[in-house]
């Protein structure tokens, strides 16, 4: 039992260093997003008002270089939006995906926007945001650029 | 204008920032009247949560004046006096659509933060650091509102500016909790915290038709506030022992409902309290979860530990054997306050709910840094430090 959970440990321990290490890595491949490598977000909208050949500008923007489904959520919780690039290069580092700055990150920020305009109708705006004086710190530094990145950045 | 702005750990300035502006038809900004400290603005300040930049603006718990409205608001007009949630919610999407406002999908302009951390986003807050969207806080002359149809209400020409204000989030969060955790009418309710977000807990859970509400902490002041302005019972941690209090209390049970009102900063006696300080200084956790541990243990078999306190990521010596063990619930939320607040006003005017007494110390906005600094040391028996940016 104890040998067991040892080799379980070390394993998963291997495979995360090796995924971090090396992306392209065919155990590690799939870290972080499906095989498939579909993006997904619910939309509170009938899978019938989600028109595929009208895409919101975000997607549409991608042009064919994405492939884009529609499916109804279960329960009335709306529509199941995916999106892929068509291009499928290997995934980012977990750290880069967390970012913000892996190959995907702009269709992940796409489909936030595209849900965005089919539930409220606009993308909320944000800056400019009223603030004081910014010191230069290394901290500051790191924590704008992951604000920079976070719209594009995550998990999904 | 003038605004309260966070400048480092346990730094706080006051300086000159831009006006807001409407950016979206939806929006308002708001000439703000009033607006206060909240105790999770100290994990803000002693750099707990560590996505604030030297320069944002604090404050999310506020009121005024209704200054400026887009195109797209209906429900607003200029000069009308509001209170506003401090969760912005778009009204759109499915969680807005079930209530849980403070989950809303497109409240959050930067939800990979809180992806990374947490699995899912939640929504956006006003002056709650960059993981919370960065938005400008309410410790200014004016702010921005988005999505005000939503998150902005009318207060009743009989409520003041200084009871309406805690309509914005302590009165609500407190809702939030004795709701979600489902207080029953005869329940006996147990809450880890005297603060204006644990006092107004105690009072929904006794709106809501329980039998018995303590309130646990250690500050005599706000202990009495809770018995003269409640109308709860009490516990004093630091002279006696709560769980066999609240045992004796409920005949051997312990209470069907322990909502914990503290959050990441929680202090308490003994060992405990210094292990979980030193980890937590150590940064080996990023929480001290010394009154979660405590509800977790004094709750009756079955019943419902709701975490109503901030939190931001984990924790160590969780007691998940007793939650496993004893079959308990357990649940957490920020607030939903759009679902709440028109009762809370409703009540506010009839003088069921009294929040006033909670505004201890009210004072300029240059005075900020001082406010802050009483805020956290409870100095002079400060409850809350409420800013008054018109002076």
């Amino acid at each position: 039992m104890a040998t067991d959970t040892l080799t379980y440990l070390a394993g998963a321990v291997v495979g995360r260093v090796r995924s971090l290490v090396d992306p392209t890595g065919s155990a590690s491949a799939t870290a972080g997003r499906t095989a498939a490598g579909w993006l997904a977000v619910t939309v509170l909208r009938d899978p019938g008002d989600v028109d595929l050949a009208s895409l919101p500008a975000p997607l549409a923007e991608f042009g064919h270089r994405i492939e884009v489904r529609a499916d109804p959520a279960p329960a009335g919780k709306g529509t199941e939006l995916r999106a892929r690039l068509r291009d499928r290069r290997p995934p980012g580092p977990a750290p880069a995906r967390l970012a913000g700055a892996d190959p995907e990150a702009d269709l992940r920020s796409a489909l936030r926007r595209a849900k965005q305009l089919l539930e409220v109708g606009a993308v909320l705006t944000v800056d400019p945001v009223p603030h004081g004086r910014r010191t230069a710190t290394p901290g500051g530094a790191l924590l704008e650029a992951w604000t920079r990145g976070a719209a594009g950045a995550g998990v999904r | 204008m003038r605004a309260i702005t966070w400048r480092g750990v346990n730094e706080i300035g006051v300086e000159d920032v831009p006006d807001p502006t409407i950016l979206d038809p939806g929006d308002i900004v708001l000439e703000v009247g009033l607006s206060v400290t909240c105790g999770s603005d100290l994990h803000l300040m002693g750099g707990y949560i560590p996505a604030m930049r030297a320069g944002d603006v604090l404050g999310h718990e506020f009121m005024g004046t209704v200054a400026e409205v887009g195109p797209a608001v209906t429900r607003h007009r200029v000069g009308d006096r509001v209170v506003v949630v401090s969760f912005i919610g778009c009204g759109q999407c499915w969680y807005c659509r079930q209530g849980l406002w403070s989950l809303c999908d497109n409240g959050n302009p930067n939800p990979g933060m809180t992806e990374a951390l947490w699995g899912q986003s939640i929504g956006g807050c006003f002056g709650y650091s960059h993981a919370l969207g960065g938005y400008a806080g309410s410790h200014a002359r004016y702010i921005r509102v988005p999505h005000a149809d939503h998150g902005a209400f009318t207060i009743p020409d009989g409520v003041s500016d200084e009871r309406a204000l805690f309509a914005s989030d302590a009165a609500p969060t407190g809702w939030t909790g004795a709701d979600q955790a489902g207080v029953q009418a005869g329940d006996v309710v147990a809450v880890w915290g005297a603060g204006g977000v644990g006092q107004m807990a105690a009072r929904k859970a006794m709106l809501m038709g329980a039998e018995r509400v303590v309130v646990v902490d250690r500050l005599d002041n706000r202990l009495e506030q809770v018995r003269t302005h409640i109308g709860a019972e009490t516990l004093d941690y630091e002279q006696v022992d709560v769980l066999a209090e609240l045992r004796e209390m409920t005949g051997g049970r312990g209470p069907d409902v322990c909502i914990e009102a503290v959050g990441m900063e929680a202090h308490g006696t003994g060992v405990q309290h210094v292990y979980d300080q030193v980890k937590q200084q150590l940064r080996l956790q990023s929480d001290r979860p010394t009154a979660v541990r405590e509800a977790i243990h004094a709750c009756r078999k079955g019943g419902t530990v709701f975490t109503l306190g901030v939190f931001g990521g984990l924790v160590d010596k969780f007691p998940l054997g007793a939650v496993m063990n004893k079959a308990l619930t357990l649940r957490g939320a920020q607030q939903h306050g759009q679902r709440y607040v028109p009762e809370i006003l409703d009540l506010m005017d009839s003088g069921e709910v009294r929040t006033e007494h909670l505004a201890t110390h009210v004072m300029s906005l240059e005075q900020g840094p001082e406010g802050y600094r009483m805020f956290k040391e409870k100095e002079d028996g400060c409850v809350r430090a409420v800013f008054k940016p018109a002076g």
